[in-house]
């Protein structure tokens, strides 16, 4: 294959490049003639769903990206929020679900090394990541392989670099069985006015290609990610690729110290779609064009030609533009770090994309065009079908276990386990900013130099988004930002990962639009803006789509770090309440899934109105110390939610509880309903907080105290539960090791 | 008083040092490029944590090759003070500048958090500040640390007082339950023969910083300091 001599590209080459008739129609209009097969190659990638978000498009557009602190929204690298003191907070979650499934070690590894690259590339320190995933039910066949790899593949990659890994959330479910979920979390500091964009502006100003050599690996990967799993998914190994964390850590050093002078003009990462998406969207967002000598760039191997180039996903490479003049100080830079480095091409005037292999123009393409020219895919959308069988839950046919028994079994279900089994594999010390370790609601981190801290969270339950994406998407910001409140932060931003299956499903696409609403709304409404995100589609294998797991993550800045609160209870006799109501609900709950085998009925119902002055009276507790501890409830409701605030303190205690009944006992005890934070303190403080909350109008109840060495609940005066807590604790603190370690 | 820190490609740890020598212990800190082939006048110098080459190969293997190293074994051999942490250990060991090796985790996993040790001799420059016995609180983060070497070095070692530290529980007994990682002799650091080297795969400089309750680590560093002092 020379790309030089056309080859004519027929029908076949078209649908193997995933592009369809009207697509390549569109193609053939833009450019006037038919493109050659380099020039189709980069089509099919920059017009995938991954590079073009063409489904996803026009319902991202609804979402909320203003506000105060907002320095850079959506469309960049990554998203900046103002932290104040002249800093910046720098972030943003981005998926690698295809790649893990396929090869988890190395799919994770790499996810992480994007996503940090994503942040770096902004100028900002990569200071902690947070990783978001999903694995199948625990007695596939594939579950431990797949936990075990991805686990390592992020340590490997995040503790070579010397980034801490802080803080996640992991879910297992049948409905993942097929496609795993890897989103992973970035948060970097940068001075809020050395914020660096993707932009290839200033004529004749140098394209520099820094980093490792292209290499073979990662052709068409974006284009993986754009399509459905079936039998050949094992066969897709080879367009995973391989990642390499030294040469991140001394990129990630170089391009710190490059980015200190004034002759850096624009930065952009080769991710998805390599040399071509960056350097095509650089000039995109500048309106410039480029002139590029393909022979220039570093290759791993002899005989690539422009196709491969042009479209290989090698890992640890970006595409800066350096003022005409300074090439030489750039290079000298990389150089001290023995980083590969090249000049490769220079920004034109003329909005065309020109590339030259052994001399011969190999791509000629209008810019705009290939970035924006995608086809607009107005996808129909239709309820799902499923959703009326299933709306009414009824539960009076239902055996229900010992709640001793319950909770035991659901202490010890791996999505309520305990992660330290995978916490302990990663780094997350390193930097020394880590004021809260991973297990509280929020991880918390310093700012350096300050006396602020950042609050971290990241949150999903696929279950509620599956009986209603709309209160899906809306919870899961709810749920992500009490976790931040708990800490004792505000939230200052979200960004978010919106995993679905195949787009070209109606169904799919009107759980897509739903989830979409419903966090905007819920965003809108907490008044955070969205600063970043990403979308994965075609999370579907054989038919089967994944629940709609639109992941969140949020930012909170605490502007006092010695008013940070953990979830453990810290002392024997605090008085134990909650803020918040329990309601009749179980559907979609652990308990339900655990014990029924089913997810059916209605969602817990959201109210913004009570979240919100929740969310509000909380921080207050925090602030005036009136609180010892803050627990957001929820998966495994209030008898979890206490457990794990007795697991949690300086040390395993034990506590005594009185509830008021009223509704069904495994309602009380496990239902999962929203907006209900879990307290403890001081007695001394009770009449404050209770006038705080009065007029909140929060409701809250005192529960009981923190005491002893068991863990005993009773309803209504009657004893409901007594176990010892060491039993649970162990449990609790074990099943996920004794799991992973099992040899199958 | 001045230190050096030794910046290896990979080094991860070298900021966290720094901070910890320079804002919380007010010393005079310098950066040691790996590429330099001169250590000055420096009162002690430390091998930081980290992926020093990816840890490719194997955990030092490559570094033991680096430029500096040939003035860290000069500047060793002179009687200087040099302190491996973590990787730095595996360095040291790497470069022969301290006995025995540091093969994989005995669960084969990278392991993080919080253990305590025993201070086995605090007659040496790293450990003067401790009381003999102690029990301290530092943090691990490695997955290549299991200490292990032959009989008749591990005789030498116990010996000699070169054993500086053991994984024990809070108590302060050594037990195969509380060795994190299965080190022989459930080892946690060693010194050599004269002293002036010592590698430890806990590390101090995680807690070391008033801003955390557990300052432990500062013990440490405040030995090199002390025995800095008494002796320049």
């Amino acid at each position: 294959m020379t790309a030089s001599t056309p080859a004519p590209i027929t029908p076949e080459i078209v649908a193997e490049h995933g592009l369809s008739p009207e697509e390549y129609a569109r193609i053939q209009e833009l450019l006037g003639r038919d493109p050659n097969l380099v020039e189709l190659g980069i089509f099919s990638a920059m017009w995938s769903e991954h590079c073009s978000y063409k489904s996803s498009r026009p319902h991202l557009k609804t979402l909320p990206t203003e506000g105060p602190r907002v320095i850079q929204g959506p469309g960049e690298n990554a998203g900046v929020v103002d932290i104040g003191d002249g800093l910046a907070a720098v972030f943003k979650i981005e998926s690698h679900n295809h790649p893990s499934f396929i090869e988890p070690h190395q799919g994770a590894a790499t996810g992480v090394g994007g996503i940090m690259r994503d942040v770096f590339t902004m100028g900002a320190r990569p200071i902690a990541l947070l990783d978001s995933l999903r694995f199948g039910h625990p007695d596939h066949p594939k579950t431990r392989y797949l936990l075990n790899g991805v686990v390592k593949g992020i340590a490997d990659y995040g503790n070579c670099v010397g980034v801490p890994t802080v803080g996640g959330d992991i879910y297992f479910d049948a409905c993942y069985n097929g496609n795993i979920l890897v989103n992973a979390f970035c948060l970097g500091l940068a001075k809020a006015d050395r914020i660096f964009l993707g932009k290839a502006s200033g004529v004749g100003n140098a394209l520099l290609y820094v980093g490792s050599k292209t290499g073979r690996d990662g052709i068409h990967g974006a284009s993986m990610a754009s399509a459905e799993f079936d039998d050949s998914t094992e066969e897709k190994r080879p367009t995973v690729q391989v990642g390499d964390p030294f040469t991140e850590k001394l990129l990630l050093e170089a391009c710190l110290e490059i980015m200190k002078h004034d002759w850096v003009v624009g930065v952009q990462d080769m991710g998805a779609a390599g040399l071509s998406s960056s350097s095509f969207e650089m000039a995109e967002r500048a309106g410039m064009g480029i002139e590029l000598d393909l022979d220039a760039v570093p290759r791993r191997e002899e005989g690539m030609n422009a196709y491969e180039i042009m479209l290989s996903e090698s890992q640890e490479r970006m595409l800066f533009v350096v003022l005409k003049g300074h090439e030489a100080e750039a290079l000298a830079i990389f150089e001290k770090w023995d980083l590969d480095v090249a000049v490769i091409g220079r920004v034109t005037d003329d909005g065309i994309y020109r590339a030259r292999e052994n001399g011969v123009e190999v791509v000629n393409l209008p810019i705009e065009a290939v970035v924006t020219g995608a086809l607009k895919c107005d996808r129909p959308a239709r309820k799902p079908a499923y959703l009326e069988k299933m709306a009414e839950l009824d539960l009076s046919a239902r055996e229900t276990p010992e709640p001793g028994e319950a909770l035991k079994q659901l202490l010890g279900s791996l999505t309520l386990a305990s992660k330290e089994y995978v916490y302990q594999q990663y780094d997350h010390m390193v930097r020394l900013n880590t004021l809260v370790l991973p297990g509280s609601d929020a991880a918390v981190l310093r700012v350096p130099e300050t006396n602020k801290a950042l609050a971290l969270s990241v949150d999903c339950n696929p279950r509620y988004g599956y009986l209603d994406p709309y209160a899906g998407g809306q919870i899961a910001v709810a749920e992500a930002c009490r976790n931040v409140i708990c800490s004792g932060a505000e939230p200052v931003g979200v960004t978010n990962c919106l995993n679905f299956g195949n787009p070209e499903n109606p169904e799919i696409m009107w759980q897509f639009q739903e989830a979409v609403r419903g966090l905007g709304d819920m965003c809108r409404f907490l008044d955070i803006p969205v600063v970043s995100g990403n979308v994965s589609l075609y999370n579907e294998t054989k038919g089967e789509a994944i629940y709609p797991t639109p992941t969140i993550a949020v930012v909170g800045l605490m502007e006092d770090l010695d008013r940070r609160c953990t979830q453990g209870f810290k002392e024997e006799g605090n008085t134990i309440g909650i803020l918040g109501n329990s309601l009749e609900e179980l559907g979609g709950s652990e308990y339900q899934k655990l014990f029924w085998n089913e997810c059916c009925g209605k969602a817990p119902r959201l109210d913004p109105e009570t979240e919100r002055a929740i969310q509000r009276l909380c921080p207050e507790l925090i602030r005036k110390k009136l609180i010892h501890s803050a627990h957001d409830c929820s998966e495994g409701g209030l008898a979890v939610a206490l457990a794990e605030s007795c697991f949690t303190g300086p040390r395993p205690l034990g506590m005594s509880i009185n509830l008021k009944g009223g509704i069904r006992t495994e309602a009380l005890l496990f239902g999962e309903s929203q907006s209900r934070i879990l307290i403890s303190f001081s007695e001394g403080s009770l009449l404050k907080i209770k006038s705080l909350a009065q007029q909140a109008g929060v409701p809250f109840t005192v529960l009981g105290r923190v005491m002893g060495r068991k863990f005993q609940v009773k309803i209504d005066g009657n004893e409901i539960i007594n176990e010892d807590i060491a039993v649970l604790h162990d449990i609790w603190q074990h099943t996920l090791s004794r799991y992973g370690n099992r040899v199958a | 008083m001045k230190c050096g820190i030794v910046v290896f490609p990979g080094s991860n740890c070298d900021h966290d040092c720094y901070h910890i020598l320079k804002h919380v212990l007010g010393l005079d800190v310098h950066w040691i490029w790996h590429k330099d082939e001169v250590l000055n006048t420096f009162d002690f110098v430390v091998l930081p944590g980290g992926f020093s080459y990816g840890d490719y190969l194997r955990p030092g293997a490559i570094a033991r090759f680096s430029p500096i190293m040939k003035s860290v074994i000069h500047y060793a051999s002179g009687g200087g003070r040099v302190l491996g942490i973590c990787n730095g250990f595996q360095i040291l060991v790497e470069s022969g500048l301290l006995p025995g090796v540091l093969m994989d985790n005995r669960d084969q996993k990278f392991i993080c958090k919080n253990v305590t040790l025993r201070v086995e001799n605090n007659d040496t420059p790293f450990t003067s500040a401790c009381q003999p016995g102690e029990v301290l609180s530092i943090p691990i983060n490695h997955g290549q640390g299991r200490y292990f070497t032959d009989d008749e070095t591990l005789k030498r070692l116990n010996g000699n007082g070169q054993v500086l530290f053991r994984y024990c529980d809070a108590e302060g007994h050594s037990t195969e339950a509380v060795n994190p990682n299965g080190s022989l002799d459930h080892i946690a650091g060693v010194c050599n023969e004269a002293r002036n080297v010592m590698g430890m795969m806990p590390h101090p400089e995680r807690c070391a910083d008033p801003l955390w309750p557990e300052v432990d680590g500062q013990k440490i560093f405040q030995s090199l300091i002390q025995s800095s002092l008494t002796t320049s």
